[in-house]
Protein backbone atom coordinates (compact mmCIF):
# COMPACT_ATOMS: atom_id res chain seq x y z
CA UNK A 1 0.00 0.00 0.00
CA UNK A 2 1.40 3.48 -0.97
CA UNK A 3 1.48 6.60 1.50
CA UNK A 4 -1.07 8.17 -0.86
CA UNK A 5 -3.27 5.11 -0.22
CA UNK A 6 -2.47 4.83 3.63
CA UNK A 7 -3.70 8.67 3.90
CA UNK A 8 -6.59 7.86 2.13
CA UNK A 9 -8.34 4.96 4.18
CA UNK A 10 -7.05 5.52 7.24
CA UNK A 11 -7.85 8.83 7.15
CA UNK A 12 -11.23 7.93 5.78
CA UNK A 13 -11.63 5.30 8.39
CA UNK A 14 -10.73 7.50 11.25
CA UNK A 15 -13.13 10.51 9.66
CA UNK A 16 -15.58 7.33 9.57
CA UNK A 17 -15.69 6.88 12.74
CA UNK A 18 -15.51 10.30 14.09
CA UNK A 19 -19.15 10.78 12.17
CA UNK A 20 -20.84 8.12 13.33
CA UNK A 21 -19.87 9.34 16.86
CA UNK A 22 -21.08 12.50 15.95
CA UNK A 23 -24.38 10.79 14.32
CA UNK A 24 -25.07 8.60 17.20
CA UNK A 25 -24.59 11.93 19.65
CA UNK A 26 -26.99 13.34 16.89
CA UNK A 27 -29.79 10.49 17.17
CA UNK A 28 -29.61 10.13 20.64
CA UNK A 29 -29.66 13.24 22.49
CA UNK A 30 -30.11 16.11 19.18
CA UNK A 31 -32.61 15.22 16.60
CA UNK A 32 -35.97 13.94 18.25
CA UNK A 33 -35.95 16.71 20.68
CA UNK A 34 -34.83 19.31 17.76
CA UNK A 35 -37.86 18.05 15.11
CA UNK A 36 -40.32 18.14 18.38
CA UNK A 37 -38.99 21.97 18.85
CA UNK A 38 -39.32 22.50 15.55
CA UNK A 39 -42.56 21.40 14.55
CA UNK A 40 -43.52 22.17 18.10
CA UNK A 41 -42.87 25.64 16.85
CA UNK A 42 -44.63 25.91 13.66
CA UNK A 43 -47.82 24.40 15.50
CA UNK A 44 -47.21 27.55 18.00
CA UNK A 45 -47.16 29.89 15.11
CA UNK A 46 -50.00 28.79 13.93
CA UNK A 47 -52.47 28.49 16.78
CA UNK A 48 -50.76 32.11 17.46
CA UNK A 49 -52.38 33.38 14.30
CA UNK A 50 -55.80 31.61 15.04
CA UNK A 51 -55.68 32.69 18.63
CA UNK A 52 -54.98 36.56 16.74
CA UNK A 53 -51.66 36.95 19.39
CA UNK A 54 -48.99 38.22 16.21
CA UNK A 55 -46.38 38.74 19.25
CA UNK A 56 -46.27 35.31 20.01
CA UNK A 57 -47.15 34.06 15.92
CA UNK A 58 -43.62 35.98 15.26
CA UNK A 59 -41.28 34.36 17.87
CA UNK A 60 -42.81 31.00 17.10
CA UNK A 61 -41.90 31.41 13.36
CA UNK A 62 -38.47 32.75 14.45
CA UNK A 63 -38.17 29.85 16.94
CA UNK A 64 -38.95 27.58 13.88
CA UNK A 65 -36.70 29.29 11.17
CA UNK A 66 -33.48 28.98 13.65
CA UNK A 67 -34.29 25.42 15.19
CA UNK A 68 -34.47 24.54 11.18
CA UNK A 69 -31.10 26.63 10.26
CA UNK A 70 -29.19 24.74 12.93
CA UNK A 71 -31.16 21.76 12.08
CA UNK A 72 -30.20 21.08 8.68
CA UNK A 73 -26.71 21.86 8.80
CA UNK A 74 -26.40 19.33 11.78
CA UNK A 75 -27.97 16.53 9.41
CA UNK A 76 -25.23 17.94 6.56
CA UNK A 77 -22.15 18.17 8.78
CA UNK A 78 -22.88 14.03 9.85
CA UNK A 79 -23.75 13.42 6.23
CA UNK A 80 -21.00 14.57 4.31
CA UNK A 81 -18.10 13.64 7.23
CA UNK A 82 -19.51 9.86 6.81
CA UNK A 83 -20.33 10.67 3.00
CA UNK A 84 -16.31 11.82 2.10
CA UNK A 85 -15.19 9.41 4.47
CA UNK A 86 -16.26 6.60 2.20
CA UNK A 87 -15.20 8.46 -0.72
CA UNK A 88 -11.68 8.60 0.93
CA UNK A 89 -11.55 5.04 0.93
CA UNK A 90 -13.08 4.03 -1.89
CA UNK A 91 -10.62 6.01 -3.57
CA UNK A 92 -7.69 4.67 -2.15
CA UNK A 93 -8.72 1.25 -3.07
CA UNK A 94 -8.29 2.47 -6.16
CA UNK A 95 -5.38 5.03 -5.87
CA UNK A 96 -3.00 2.81 -7.63
CA UNK A 97 -4.66 3.30 -10.88
CA UNK A 98 -3.97 7.33 -10.51
CA UNK A 99 -1.23 7.60 -13.21
CA UNK A 100 0.85 10.16 -11.18
CA UNK A 101 4.38 10.50 -9.44
CA UNK A 102 4.12 9.02 -5.69
CA UNK A 103 4.87 12.29 -4.49
CA UNK A 104 1.83 14.13 -6.54
CA UNK A 105 -0.47 10.95 -5.58
CA UNK A 106 0.48 12.02 -1.62
CA UNK A 107 -0.25 15.90 -2.42
CA UNK A 108 -3.73 14.98 -3.87
CA UNK A 109 -4.53 12.43 -0.89
CA UNK A 110 -3.37 14.74 1.87
CA UNK A 111 -5.71 17.73 -0.22
CA UNK A 112 -8.64 15.42 0.05
CA UNK A 113 -8.19 14.20 3.73
CA UNK A 114 -7.91 17.93 4.74
CA UNK A 115 -10.63 18.93 2.59
CA UNK A 116 -13.00 16.34 3.78
CA UNK A 117 -12.48 17.08 7.25
CA UNK A 118 -12.40 20.92 6.86
CA UNK A 119 -15.55 21.27 4.65
CA UNK A 120 -18.31 19.62 7.53
CA UNK A 121 -16.30 21.42 10.20
CA UNK A 122 -16.88 24.98 8.99
CA UNK A 123 -20.79 23.87 8.40
CA UNK A 124 -20.61 23.17 11.89
CA UNK A 125 -19.10 25.87 13.28
CA UNK A 126 -22.09 28.35 11.62
CA UNK A 127 -23.99 26.79 14.21
CA UNK A 128 -22.21 27.67 17.04
CA UNK A 129 -20.37 30.81 15.87
CA UNK A 130 -21.20 33.96 13.73
CA UNK A 131 -18.83 35.52 11.54
CA UNK A 132 -16.84 34.72 8.09
CA UNK A 133 -14.91 32.15 9.50
CA UNK A 134 -17.04 29.38 9.40
CA UNK A 135 -18.43 29.82 5.89
CA UNK A 136 -14.72 30.71 4.58
CA UNK A 137 -13.53 27.10 6.51
CA UNK A 138 -16.18 25.12 4.29
CA UNK A 139 -15.44 26.90 1.23
CA UNK A 140 -11.89 26.46 1.60
CA UNK A 141 -11.95 22.73 2.81
CA UNK A 142 -14.71 22.14 -0.43
CA UNK A 143 -12.25 23.97 -2.82
CA UNK A 144 -9.34 21.30 -1.81
CA UNK A 145 -11.89 19.05 -2.28
CA UNK A 146 -13.26 19.90 -5.96
CA UNK A 147 -9.05 20.07 -6.69
CA UNK A 148 -7.99 16.86 -5.70
CA UNK A 149 -11.08 15.61 -7.65
CA UNK A 150 -10.23 16.72 -10.62
CA UNK A 151 -6.40 15.75 -10.71
CA UNK A 152 -7.68 12.52 -9.69
CA UNK A 153 -9.89 12.04 -12.48
CA UNK A 154 -6.80 13.21 -14.85
CA UNK A 155 -4.64 10.77 -13.10
CA UNK A 156 -7.53 7.72 -13.33
CA UNK A 157 -7.81 8.66 -17.02
CA UNK A 158 -4.74 8.51 -18.31
CA UNK A 159 -2.99 5.16 -19.45
CA UNK A 160 0.27 3.50 -19.30
CA UNK A 161 1.94 3.42 -16.06
CA UNK A 162 5.24 5.08 -17.25
CA UNK A 163 4.63 8.20 -14.80
CA UNK A 164 4.28 5.94 -12.05
CA UNK A 165 7.32 5.82 -9.58
CA UNK A 166 6.66 3.02 -7.70
CA UNK A 167 10.22 3.06 -5.77
CA UNK A 168 8.79 4.79 -2.73
CA UNK A 169 5.75 2.82 -2.82
CA UNK B 1 -4.06 -17.34 -21.15
CA UNK B 2 -5.01 -19.65 -18.99
CA UNK B 3 -8.45 -21.53 -18.87
CA UNK B 4 -11.49 -20.77 -16.63
CA UNK B 5 -11.72 -23.41 -14.19
CA UNK B 6 -15.31 -23.96 -12.62
CA UNK B 7 -15.43 -23.19 -8.99
CA UNK B 8 -18.12 -25.70 -7.07
CA UNK B 9 -19.16 -23.12 -4.72
CA UNK B 10 -18.89 -19.02 -4.82
CA UNK B 11 -16.12 -17.29 -2.56
CA UNK B 12 -17.38 -14.91 0.39
CA UNK B 13 -16.08 -11.89 -2.10
CA UNK B 14 -18.33 -13.35 -5.20
CA UNK B 15 -21.41 -13.96 -3.01
CA UNK B 16 -21.35 -9.98 -1.89
CA UNK B 17 -20.31 -8.98 -4.82
CA UNK B 18 -23.55 -10.51 -6.37
CA UNK B 19 -25.67 -9.29 -3.26
CA UNK B 20 -24.44 -5.60 -3.13
CA UNK B 21 -25.24 -5.43 -6.70
CA UNK B 22 -28.98 -6.93 -6.01
CA UNK B 23 -28.97 -4.45 -3.21
CA UNK B 24 -28.31 -1.62 -4.85
CA UNK B 25 -30.70 -2.27 -7.82
CA UNK B 26 -33.53 -3.37 -5.59
CA UNK B 27 -33.05 -0.05 -3.82
CA UNK B 28 -33.10 1.83 -6.74
CA UNK B 29 -35.80 0.23 -8.35
CA UNK B 30 -37.66 1.02 -4.92
CA UNK B 31 -36.89 4.76 -5.58
CA UNK B 32 -38.03 4.44 -8.76
CA UNK B 33 -41.56 3.21 -7.93
CA UNK B 34 -41.52 5.42 -4.91
CA UNK B 35 -41.23 8.18 -7.46
CA UNK B 36 -43.38 7.29 -9.75
CA UNK B 37 -46.59 6.30 -7.22
CA UNK B 38 -45.95 8.29 -4.02
CA UNK B 39 -43.64 10.80 -3.87
CA UNK B 40 -45.99 13.52 -5.83
CA UNK B 41 -49.14 11.85 -4.65
CA UNK B 42 -47.62 12.60 -0.95
CA UNK B 43 -46.54 16.43 -1.91
CA UNK B 44 -50.52 17.28 -3.12
CA UNK B 45 -51.55 15.81 0.20
CA UNK B 46 -49.77 17.83 2.36
CA UNK B 47 -50.32 20.96 0.54
CA UNK B 48 -53.94 20.13 1.10
CA UNK B 49 -53.64 19.48 4.87
CA UNK B 50 -51.21 22.41 4.98
CA UNK B 51 -54.31 24.76 3.42
CA UNK B 52 -56.89 22.95 6.13
CA UNK B 53 -54.49 24.13 8.90
CA UNK B 54 -54.44 27.99 6.95
CA UNK B 55 -58.35 27.47 6.83
CA UNK B 56 -58.21 26.57 10.82
CA UNK B 57 -56.48 29.96 11.17
CA UNK B 58 -58.64 31.48 9.26
CA UNK B 59 -61.29 29.90 11.37
CA UNK B 60 -59.92 30.84 14.79
CA UNK B 61 -59.75 27.02 15.20
CA UNK B 62 -56.57 25.78 17.48
CA UNK B 63 -57.74 22.56 17.83
CA UNK B 64 -58.23 22.35 14.11
CA UNK B 65 -54.56 23.54 13.64
CA UNK B 66 -53.04 20.96 15.86
CA UNK B 67 -55.43 18.07 14.22
CA UNK B 68 -53.93 19.51 10.82
CA UNK B 69 -50.21 19.16 11.94
CA UNK B 70 -51.16 15.70 13.25
CA UNK B 71 -51.78 14.55 9.70
CA UNK B 72 -48.98 16.36 8.44
CA UNK B 73 -46.61 14.55 10.47
CA UNK B 74 -48.29 11.43 9.48
CA UNK B 75 -47.97 12.27 6.00
CA UNK B 76 -44.42 13.60 6.58
CA UNK B 77 -43.64 9.78 8.02
CA UNK B 78 -44.61 8.12 5.39
CA UNK B 79 -42.85 10.30 2.94
CA UNK B 80 -39.59 9.83 4.98
CA UNK B 81 -39.78 6.39 5.80
CA UNK B 82 -39.78 5.20 2.19
CA UNK B 83 -36.97 7.73 1.26
CA UNK B 84 -35.13 5.89 3.99
CA UNK B 85 -36.20 2.19 2.62
CA UNK B 86 -34.68 3.43 -0.71
CA UNK B 87 -31.14 4.82 1.02
CA UNK B 88 -30.75 2.33 3.27
CA UNK B 89 -31.00 -0.71 1.07
CA UNK B 90 -28.83 1.26 -1.55
CA UNK B 91 -26.42 1.88 1.08
CA UNK B 92 -25.95 -1.86 2.23
CA UNK B 93 -25.80 -2.23 -1.24
CA UNK B 94 -22.29 -0.05 -1.19
CA UNK B 95 -21.30 -1.82 2.20
CA UNK B 96 -21.24 -5.32 0.39
CA UNK B 97 -19.64 -4.12 -2.56
CA UNK B 98 -17.18 -2.40 -0.03
CA UNK B 99 -16.88 -5.46 1.88
CA UNK B 100 -15.71 -7.48 -1.25
CA UNK B 101 -12.97 -5.43 -1.59
CA UNK B 102 -11.52 -6.02 1.38
CA UNK B 103 -12.51 -10.08 1.54
CA UNK B 104 -9.06 -11.15 0.75
CA UNK B 105 -7.28 -9.64 3.56
CA UNK B 106 -10.00 -10.80 6.51
CA UNK B 107 -8.09 -13.01 8.78
CA UNK B 108 -10.71 -15.50 8.57
CA UNK B 109 -11.44 -18.81 7.26
CA UNK B 110 -13.70 -18.94 3.84
CA UNK B 111 -16.46 -20.71 5.82
CA UNK B 112 -16.83 -17.77 8.65
CA UNK B 113 -16.56 -15.55 6.09
CA UNK B 114 -19.31 -16.83 4.15
CA UNK B 115 -21.78 -17.02 7.19
CA UNK B 116 -20.59 -13.30 7.98
CA UNK B 117 -21.49 -12.16 4.22
CA UNK B 118 -25.03 -14.34 4.37
CA UNK B 119 -25.95 -12.10 8.64
CA UNK B 120 -24.74 -9.19 6.22
CA UNK B 121 -27.26 -9.59 3.34
CA UNK B 122 -29.64 -10.44 6.17
CA UNK B 123 -29.26 -7.60 7.89
CA UNK B 124 -29.43 -5.35 4.64
CA UNK B 125 -32.35 -6.55 3.40
CA UNK B 126 -34.25 -6.49 6.75
CA UNK B 127 -33.00 -3.14 7.50
CA UNK B 128 -34.71 -1.44 4.32
CA UNK B 129 -38.20 -3.56 5.30
CA UNK B 130 -38.29 -2.85 8.74
CA UNK B 131 -37.61 0.42 7.98
CA UNK B 132 -40.57 0.62 5.10
CA UNK B 133 -43.28 -0.80 7.54
CA UNK B 134 -43.02 1.35 10.15
CA UNK B 135 -45.60 3.77 8.81
CA UNK B 136 -47.61 0.68 8.37
CA UNK B 137 -47.61 -1.23 11.54
CA UNK B 138 -47.34 1.37 13.71
CA UNK B 139 -47.66 0.03 17.46
CA UNK B 140 -50.24 -2.69 16.86
CA UNK B 141 -49.09 -5.21 19.46
CA UNK B 142 -46.50 -3.65 20.55
CA UNK B 143 -45.35 -3.82 24.39
CA UNK B 144 -43.96 -0.13 24.03
CA UNK B 145 -45.47 2.95 24.14
CA UNK B 146 -43.65 4.95 21.21
CA UNK B 147 -41.74 2.07 19.38
CA UNK B 148 -43.29 -0.60 17.23
CA UNK B 149 -42.59 -4.48 15.77
CA UNK B 150 -41.43 -3.08 12.50
CA UNK B 151 -38.82 -0.29 14.71
CA UNK B 152 -37.34 -3.12 16.39
CA UNK B 153 -37.05 -5.20 13.29
CA UNK B 154 -35.05 -2.56 11.61
CA UNK B 155 -33.06 -1.81 15.01
CA UNK B 156 -32.35 -5.06 15.01
CA UNK B 157 -31.25 -5.38 11.14
CA UNK B 158 -29.38 -2.42 12.01
CA UNK B 159 -27.52 -4.01 15.18
CA UNK B 160 -26.77 -7.17 13.06
CA UNK B 161 -25.28 -5.38 10.55
CA UNK B 162 -23.32 -3.26 13.13
CA UNK B 163 -21.63 -6.72 14.50
CA UNK B 164 -20.65 -8.04 11.31
CA UNK B 165 -18.84 -4.58 10.65
CA UNK B 166 -17.18 -5.02 13.62
CA UNK B 167 -15.75 -8.27 13.66
CA UNK B 168 -15.11 -7.61 9.90
CA UNK B 169 -12.37 -4.70 10.99
CA UNK B 170 -11.48 -7.04 13.59
CA UNK B 171 -10.43 -9.58 11.44
CA UNK B 172 -8.75 -7.03 8.84
CA UNK B 173 -7.03 -5.54 11.83
CA UNK B 174 -5.70 -8.97 12.63
CA UNK B 175 -4.41 -9.99 9.25
CA UNK B 176 -2.71 -6.41 8.67
CA UNK B 177 0.99 -7.36 9.17
CA UNK B 178 0.01 -11.36 8.23
CA UNK B 179 1.19 -12.78 4.98
CA UNK B 180 -2.20 -14.78 4.87
CA UNK B 181 -2.48 -17.72 3.07
CA UNK B 182 -5.15 -15.96 1.04
CA UNK B 183 -8.69 -17.89 0.97
CA UNK B 184 -9.67 -16.03 -2.04
CA UNK B 185 -7.07 -14.06 -4.30
CA UNK B 186 -6.65 -10.12 -3.59
CA UNK B 187 -8.67 -8.53 -7.15
CA UNK B 188 -6.12 -8.19 -9.64
CA UNK B 189 -4.43 -5.08 -10.79
CA UNK B 190 -6.30 -3.95 -13.71
CA UNK B 191 -5.60 -0.97 -15.95
CA UNK B 192 -8.46 -2.15 -19.11
CA UNK B 193 -11.35 0.18 -20.90
CA UNK B 194 -14.08 -0.25 -18.32
CA UNK B 195 -12.05 0.13 -14.93
CA UNK B 196 -10.70 2.97 -16.34
CA UNK B 197 -14.04 4.61 -17.60
CA UNK B 198 -15.64 3.83 -14.20
CA UNK B 199 -12.68 4.88 -12.17
CA UNK B 200 -12.73 8.34 -13.58
CA UNK B 201 -16.46 8.64 -14.94
CA UNK B 202 -17.32 7.61 -11.33
CA UNK B 203 -14.78 10.54 -9.83
CA UNK B 204 -15.92 13.23 -12.37
CA UNK B 205 -19.96 12.31 -10.92
CA UNK B 206 -18.55 13.04 -7.76
CA UNK B 207 -17.03 16.09 -8.93
CA UNK B 208 -20.23 16.99 -10.11
CA UNK B 209 -22.27 16.84 -7.62
CA UNK B 210 -19.81 18.49 -5.34
CA UNK B 211 -19.37 21.36 -7.63
CA UNK B 212 -23.44 21.79 -7.67
CA UNK B 213 -23.47 21.04 -3.86
CA UNK B 214 -21.36 24.22 -3.41
CA UNK B 215 -23.71 26.38 -6.25
CA UNK B 216 -26.29 25.31 -3.85
CA UNK B 217 -24.96 26.25 -0.69
CA UNK B 218 -23.28 29.18 -2.24
CA UNK B 219 -26.54 30.79 -4.00
CA UNK B 220 -29.88 28.69 -2.92
CA UNK B 221 -29.85 27.68 0.33
CA UNK B 222 -29.73 30.88 2.61
CA UNK B 223 -32.08 31.97 -0.20
CA UNK B 224 -34.82 28.96 0.31
CA UNK B 225 -34.38 29.53 4.53
CA UNK B 226 -35.59 32.74 4.06
CA UNK B 227 -37.46 32.08 1.64
CA UNK B 228 -39.68 29.29 3.72
CA UNK B 229 -40.20 31.59 6.56
CA UNK B 230 -41.55 34.77 4.83
CA UNK B 231 -44.06 31.95 2.79
CA UNK B 232 -44.90 30.60 6.00
CA UNK B 233 -45.15 34.67 7.32
CA UNK B 234 -47.77 35.20 4.20
CA UNK B 235 -49.72 32.23 4.68
CA UNK B 236 -50.59 33.27 8.20
CA UNK B 237 -50.93 36.91 6.75
CA UNK B 238 -53.56 35.80 4.96
CA UNK B 239 -55.31 33.39 6.94
CA UNK B 240 -55.77 36.18 9.35
CA UNK B 241 -56.66 39.05 7.16
CA UNK B 242 -59.39 36.41 5.13
CA UNK B 243 -57.44 36.69 1.98
CA UNK B 244 -56.12 34.24 -0.33
CA UNK B 245 -54.11 31.48 1.23
CA UNK B 246 -53.84 29.29 -1.95
CA UNK B 247 -51.01 31.18 -3.31
CA UNK B 248 -49.32 31.13 -0.52
CA UNK B 249 -49.71 27.43 0.04
CA UNK B 250 -48.65 26.75 -3.58
CA UNK B 251 -45.52 29.09 -3.10
CA UNK B 252 -44.70 26.74 -0.41
CA UNK B 253 -45.12 23.44 -2.29
CA UNK B 254 -43.22 24.74 -4.70
CA UNK B 255 -40.27 25.80 -2.29
CA UNK B 256 -40.19 22.40 -1.19
CA UNK B 257 -39.93 20.86 -4.96
CA UNK B 258 -37.57 22.51 -5.52
CA UNK B 259 -35.65 22.13 -2.58
CA UNK B 260 -35.96 18.20 -3.00
CA UNK B 261 -34.86 18.24 -6.74
CA UNK B 262 -31.98 20.13 -5.88
CA UNK B 263 -30.97 17.82 -2.94
CA UNK B 264 -31.82 14.51 -4.59
CA UNK B 265 -29.85 15.36 -8.13
CA UNK B 266 -26.80 16.58 -5.67
CA UNK B 267 -27.12 13.37 -3.90
CA UNK B 268 -27.97 11.00 -6.74
CA UNK B 269 -25.18 11.95 -9.32
CA UNK B 270 -22.46 11.51 -5.53
CA UNK B 271 -23.86 8.08 -5.11
CA UNK B 272 -23.67 6.86 -9.02
CA UNK B 273 -19.97 8.21 -8.89
CA UNK B 274 -19.25 6.23 -6.15
CA UNK B 275 -21.27 3.01 -7.26
CA UNK B 276 -19.04 3.37 -10.50
CA UNK B 277 -15.76 3.23 -8.29
CA UNK B 278 -17.00 0.20 -6.71
CA UNK B 279 -18.17 -1.45 -9.67
CA UNK B 280 -14.56 -0.68 -11.45
CA UNK B 281 -13.46 -3.14 -8.59
CA UNK B 282 -15.87 -6.01 -9.62
CA UNK B 283 -14.89 -5.98 -13.24
CA UNK B 284 -12.53 -8.72 -13.28
CA UNK B 285 -15.84 -10.67 -12.15
CA UNK B 286 -17.89 -9.90 -14.75
CA UNK B 287 -17.71 -12.61 -17.08
CA UNK B 288 -18.44 -11.51 -20.50
CA UNK B 289 -17.05 -10.33 -23.82
CA UNK B 290 -15.04 -7.03 -23.74
CA UNK B 291 -17.86 -5.12 -26.08
CA UNK B 292 -20.96 -6.16 -23.49
CA UNK B 293 -18.84 -4.97 -20.78
CA UNK B 294 -17.91 -1.75 -22.35
CA UNK B 295 -21.61 -1.43 -23.48
CA UNK B 296 -22.55 -1.94 -19.37
CA UNK B 297 -19.88 0.66 -18.27
CA UNK B 298 -21.38 2.96 -21.07
CA UNK B 299 -25.23 2.74 -20.11
CA UNK B 300 -24.69 2.78 -16.14
CA UNK B 301 -22.38 6.29 -16.86
CA UNK B 302 -25.21 7.77 -18.86
CA UNK B 303 -28.45 6.58 -16.37
CA UNK B 304 -26.20 8.05 -13.81
CA UNK B 305 -25.96 11.46 -15.69
CA UNK B 306 -29.43 11.32 -17.06
CA UNK B 307 -31.23 10.85 -13.93
CA UNK B 308 -29.86 13.45 -11.89
CA UNK B 309 -30.15 16.46 -14.39
CA UNK B 310 -33.61 15.53 -15.45
CA UNK B 311 -34.55 15.37 -11.82
CA UNK B 312 -33.24 18.81 -11.69
CA UNK B 313 -35.29 19.88 -14.73
CA UNK B 314 -38.54 18.48 -13.23
CA UNK B 315 -39.92 22.16 -12.40
CA UNK B 316 -39.11 23.95 -15.72
CA UNK B 317 -40.42 20.24 -17.70
CA UNK B 318 -42.30 18.73 -15.62
CA UNK B 319 -43.57 15.12 -16.27
CA UNK B 320 -41.46 14.69 -19.21
CA UNK B 321 -38.17 15.02 -16.97
CA UNK B 322 -39.67 13.15 -14.65
CA UNK B 323 -40.21 10.27 -17.15
CA UNK B 324 -37.13 10.92 -18.66
CA UNK B 325 -35.44 10.64 -15.02
CA UNK B 326 -36.87 7.59 -14.61
CA UNK B 327 -35.23 6.04 -18.13
CA UNK B 328 -32.27 7.17 -16.52
CA UNK B 329 -33.03 5.06 -13.45
CA UNK B 330 -34.21 2.36 -15.32
CA UNK B 331 -30.54 2.23 -17.28
CA UNK B 332 -28.49 2.20 -14.38
CA UNK B 333 -30.35 -0.82 -13.25
CA UNK B 334 -30.46 -2.50 -16.55
CA UNK B 335 -26.73 -1.94 -16.47
CA UNK B 336 -26.48 -3.14 -12.98
CA UNK B 337 -28.48 -6.56 -14.01
CA UNK B 338 -26.06 -6.88 -17.02
CA UNK B 339 -22.88 -7.01 -15.30
CA UNK B 340 -24.45 -8.91 -12.23
CA UNK B 341 -25.38 -11.84 -15.10
CA UNK B 342 -21.62 -11.36 -15.89
CA UNK B 343 -21.12 -12.22 -12.16
CA UNK B 344 -23.11 -14.82 -11.61
CA UNK B 345 -21.69 -16.72 -14.90
CA UNK B 346 -18.22 -16.04 -13.70
CA UNK B 347 -16.66 -19.44 -13.48
CA UNK B 348 -13.33 -18.75 -11.27
CA UNK B 349 -11.14 -17.42 -14.22
CA UNK B 350 -9.48 -14.65 -11.74
CA UNK B 351 -9.11 -16.84 -8.79
CA UNK B 352 -7.68 -19.55 -11.36
CA UNK B 353 -5.33 -17.60 -12.73
CA UNK B 354 -4.07 -15.64 -9.51
CA UNK B 355 -3.67 -18.91 -7.72
CA UNK B 356 -1.54 -20.81 -11.23
CA UNK B 357 0.54 -17.69 -10.74
CA UNK B 358 1.54 -18.07 -6.67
Amino acid sequence: MSGAQKVLIIGGLILAAFGMLDGLHFALFVEHQTLEGMGASLNRAFVAAAEQQPAARGAALASYARTKYVYVRQVDVHSHWIGLAMLLIVLGAAFESVIFTNRTRLWIAFALLIGAAVFPLGVWLQTVISGPLPSALAIFGSALVTTALAFAIIGFSRTGSGKVDHSKS
Amino acid sequence: MLKAVPTKEPSAQRVLIVAGILLVAGGMLFGDIFAVFTLHQNARQTAAVLMSAAQAVSNHDGSGVTNAFGQIGTLLEDRGTKVDAHVHMTDAGYLALLLALVQPYIALSQKTKKRLASLFIAGGVLLPVGIFLIHYVGTAYSPFTVIGWASVLADSAGALLIVVLIIELWALWKGRNRNLSMSEPALPPDRTWERRMLLSGGTALVLAGFLFGAWYAGFNLYAHEQRETRILGSILDSATTGSAIANGVTDYSLLGAEKAVSIAAHSHIIEFGLLAILLSFAQPYVFLSQSWKRRWVVTLLAGSVILPVFVLLELKLGLLAAAIADIGGALVILALAGMLAGVVRYTGAVDASQEVQS
